[in-house]
């Protein structure tokens, strides 16, 4: 219950669409979503493939309380295997999309093969047609949106869609819903465009029902929201100034990364905050932040809407950008901004608005900047191969320009869209790239922050703060403080919080509701709605399962224990910053600990215990 | 004391968690599909805006109704429509100027908010007081208070 408990199969090759029974004895061991999308990824796809190949896999997954009126329940994911990094990819995102396509009746979508040509799925209920993608493909995302809506005449259909970028091979393009929500990591949007699919729009009038308790379910719902309202972060901080609440924090702490982290603070910081989001401008006296604004079921409500100085060079003649759209998160303004050394919130709500009307992850986008520009200052990128762009960091105009090249993929774009790890190999410099397992790195720097460089190193999706969010801990003092300049207890303060964060997302719900809440007030809600007994206990071996499986696909693609590293920068070259000064990364501290906690091999390997205990598949 | 719902868009975030609370207090889902409430978005302009009926008291869809279907609930002045009676001919949706009162194809019938028989579900679930259930006489008042508030007496008697 909860679970729609059918699946929705769309061969691209043949065409042929078909809808069949989820496998409910995996959605007991891996719950929903980021976990039961990965077991049927294990089982029906060679880890070994080809990312961009018709072997490759696309799927888009619910949770069981996806659509639910648990806040935050509107989650869903986008589970393949990512260009960018090799390994597994799960990309989450909120908005309506998810919850819209569980209403039709369907807990995930399998697209399989590649479509001869550019299509995109229509879904309104238990019906589901490809239709010709023709005139759609080459358009931006919110083109396609408008589009798409013309064609369904319902002004309620949800979409997700591809941009340009993706079409032209940018390796972290992202697959985009409601116009500014995003699977954005890892390249699932990439993969969706290897297969030739442009959009997927869904119109859900079944809604979510078997509740297995609905009015033990309402209750707890009603209780948790409370928790949520109650707490300073969730309650208070993010509401009011998004994640950006964190700018200020992380900036003070010294763990800012600045300048494709060759420092760890940024003197610009407080122009790109949250709080700079609330100062009214000169030109027009309204702030960049118009609202707040909620995905699907979420009390929280930490989006941003904002727009850009209407004054402001990039968007003169430009109509589509002067008016409101999805505003700056802490991590692409992190990335656009402190890591670029860009200070100019409008240019860096501008790239924003182009990551999202065509389709690019702003954290591997702004990083890959990043790169450019150290790679541009160090003299091995000149004006010849950008056409006379001078990528010099703290330049609004270069980043401005970088976002519009790569959406388009048009000239020098098609290099930025390789990525960091990619674009310093050509140029000849792979120690500028600050990637693990070749994707970007968000906004914690591990030099100040230790438990995020074995967050880091280790996660299943290469660089990534939402595996294991230990700045809550060792920034925030959630749910204890610990601190952030010692590496004691790290392995295992990782561990909990990789394993908690799969069952999170597996469930569909938000990792933000982590600031408050525990799996103690998830589990109520999950047992309430969901058939079989959910404990804490439960939800916790199912996270690890998860993480021992998604580990799995990862080995079997061909990475290893050496692939769990940082770069030698944060490894080596000591923060300058006074909080922080002297301190390096020291992940080699925390590895062999962490590998014993999850019972692997000295090498990082699964053991057969850790599969059995798992009954993990072959 | 008469109650009414009272709609404040500006704290409105769009989480749809009315939607949500309406049709599974009306029909047993989560569906905003279903939903007699309904949370409407202006993207461009960066607006949430919760729209329902106001159950007004010389109702057009009460007048219209051909059959007697639609009354007043004189405990809670909602414009209740009588599942017995109606025979789905849509003239209410019609005569509704606000287009409040929808056809329900599942049932045959037609659906309007109903104040949940004088505890709106929508209200109750609302984060953000957006939705509030407030003394129908008394309907403006917050926001008479938020416009007080706004006057400049206090920095005149200051200075
Ligand atoms: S906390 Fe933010 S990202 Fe998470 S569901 Fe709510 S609005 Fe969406």
């Amino acid at each position: 219950m909860a679970w729609a408990k059918k699946v929705l199969r769309v061969n691209l090759n043949d065409g042929n669409i078909s809808s069949e029974p989820l496998n409910m004895e995996w959605a007991a061991q891996y719950i929903g979503q980021r976990g039961l999308a990965t077991r049927y990824l294990v089982e029906e796809t060679d880890p070994t493939c080809d990312p961009l190949g018709p072997d490759n896999k696309l799927i888009m997954a619910t949770g069981p309380l996806t659509g639910t009126a648990a806040s935050t329940g509107g989650r869903y994911s986008v589970i393949t295997k990512s260009p960018l990094t090799g390994a597994v990819a799960c990309s989450n995102s909120g908005g309506f999309f998810g919850a819209e396509l569980k209403s039709a009746g369907w807990d995930m979508i399998i697209f399989e093969g590649k479509s001869p040509n550019p299509v995109w799925l229509n879904i309104v209920d238990d019906k589901a047609e490809l239709c010709s993608a023709e005139g759609i493909w080459g358009q931006s995302v919110w083109e396609a949106d408008k589009a798409i809506h013309r064609i369904t005449g319902d002004p309620q259909t949800r979409i997700a869609a591809v941009g340009r970028s993706a079409e032209a091979g940018c390796l972290y393009s992202a697959v985009i819903n409601d116009l500014h929500r995003a699977a954005g990591r890892s390249g699932v949007g990439t993969v969706m465009a290897s297969k030739n699919v442009k959009a997927v729009a869904v119109r859900g009038t079944r809604g979510v029902g078997n509740i297995k308790d609905p009015k033990r379910f309402m209750q707890s719902v009603a209780e948790q929201k409370v928790v949520l309202a109650e707490n300073a972060v969730t309650g208070q901080g993010l509401p009011a100034l998004g994640t950006q609440v964190l700018m200020n924090v992380i900036n003070e702490i010294g763990a800012l990364p600045t300048n494709n982290m060759q420092q760890t603070q940024f003197e610009g910081a407080h122009n790109i905050s949250g709080e700079a989001m609330l100062e009214p401008r000169k030109s027009d006296g309204k702030p960049n932040l118009t609202t707040n604004a909620a995905c699907f079921g979420c009390t929280i409500a930490c989006g941003r809407i904002s727009t850009i100085d209407p004054s402001h060079y990039s968007i003169q003649d430009k109509p589509q950008y002067q008016q409101n759209s999805g505003g700056l998160e802490y991590e692409a303004a992190w990335a656009m901004g402190a890591d670029t050394g860009v200070d100019d919130l409008d240019a860096v709500t501008f790239a924003n608005f182009v990551c999202n009307e065509d389709g690019m992850d702003p954290i591997s986008f702004g990083a890959t900047v990043a790169a450019a520009m150290e790679l541009f200052e160090a003299g091995a990128i000149t004006t010849e191969e950008t056409g006379g762009m001078e990528l010099r960091f703290g330049s609004a105009e270069a980043l401005t320009w970088c976002a519009e090249k790569t959406g388009t993929g048009d000239g020098f774009g098609k290099d930025l869209g390789l990525g960091s790890k990619k674009l310093c190999e050509k140029y000849g410099h792979p120690e500028f790239s600050m990637t693990v397992k070749g994707q970007e790195f968000p906004a914690y720097d591990p030099r100040g922050i230790q438990g995020m460089g074995l967050t880091y190193a280790t996660s299943n999706r290469g660089a990534c703060h939402l595996r294991s969010y230990t700045v809550a801990s060792e920034v925030l003092g959630i749910p204890e403080k610990t601190d952030p300049a010692v590496t004691d207890g790290k392995a295992g303060l990782v561990k909990a919080f990789q394993d908690a964060t799969a069952a999170v997302d597996s469930m569909g719900l938000c990792v933000f509701t982590t600031f408050a809440w525990s799996l103690d007030n998830m589990a109520p809600q999950m047992d309430a709605a969901c058939e079989g007994d959910w404990t804490v206990e439960r939800l916790l071996e199912a996270g690890e399962r998860i993480w021992n499986l998604e580990r799995d696909y990862n080995m079997k693609a061909g990475l290893t224990g050496s692939d769990d590293n940082l770069p030698e920068r944060l490894l080596k070259e000591a923060s300058k910053a006074a909080p922080t000064e002297g301190q390096v990364c020291n992940l080699h501290e925390m590895l062999p600990e962490y590998y014993q906690l999850r019972g692997w091999t000295d090498e990082g390997q699964l053991t057969d215990e850790v599969r059995q205990k798992f009954s993990l598949p072959g | 004391m008469q109650r009414s719902l009272s709609i404040d868009p500006d704290k409105c975030t769009g989480c749809l968690q009315c939607e949500m609370a309406c049709s599974f207090e009306n029909e047993g889902v989560f569906n905003p599909a279903k939903s007699r409430i309904k949370v409407f978005t202006f993207h461009e302009e960066g607006r949430f805006v919760p729209y329902t009926c106001t159950q007004c008291d010389e109702a057009w869809c009460m007048q219209a109704c051909p059959v007697d279907a639609i009354k007043m609930n004189f405990q809670t002045g909602a414009m209740e429509v009588s599942e017995q009676v109606c025979v789905g001919c849509k003239v209410c949706t019609i005569a509704c100027p606000f287009g409040t009162v929808n056809y329900n194809r599942d049932t045959g019938k037609v659906i309007k908010c109903d104040l949940c028989g004088g505890d709106p579900a929508c209200a109750t679930a609302c984060p953000t007081q957006a939705i509030t259930y407030v003394d129908s006489d008394a309907t403006g008042l917050e926001k008479m208070r938020a416009w007080a508030g706004k006057t400049d007496n206090a920095q005149h008697a200051a200075s």
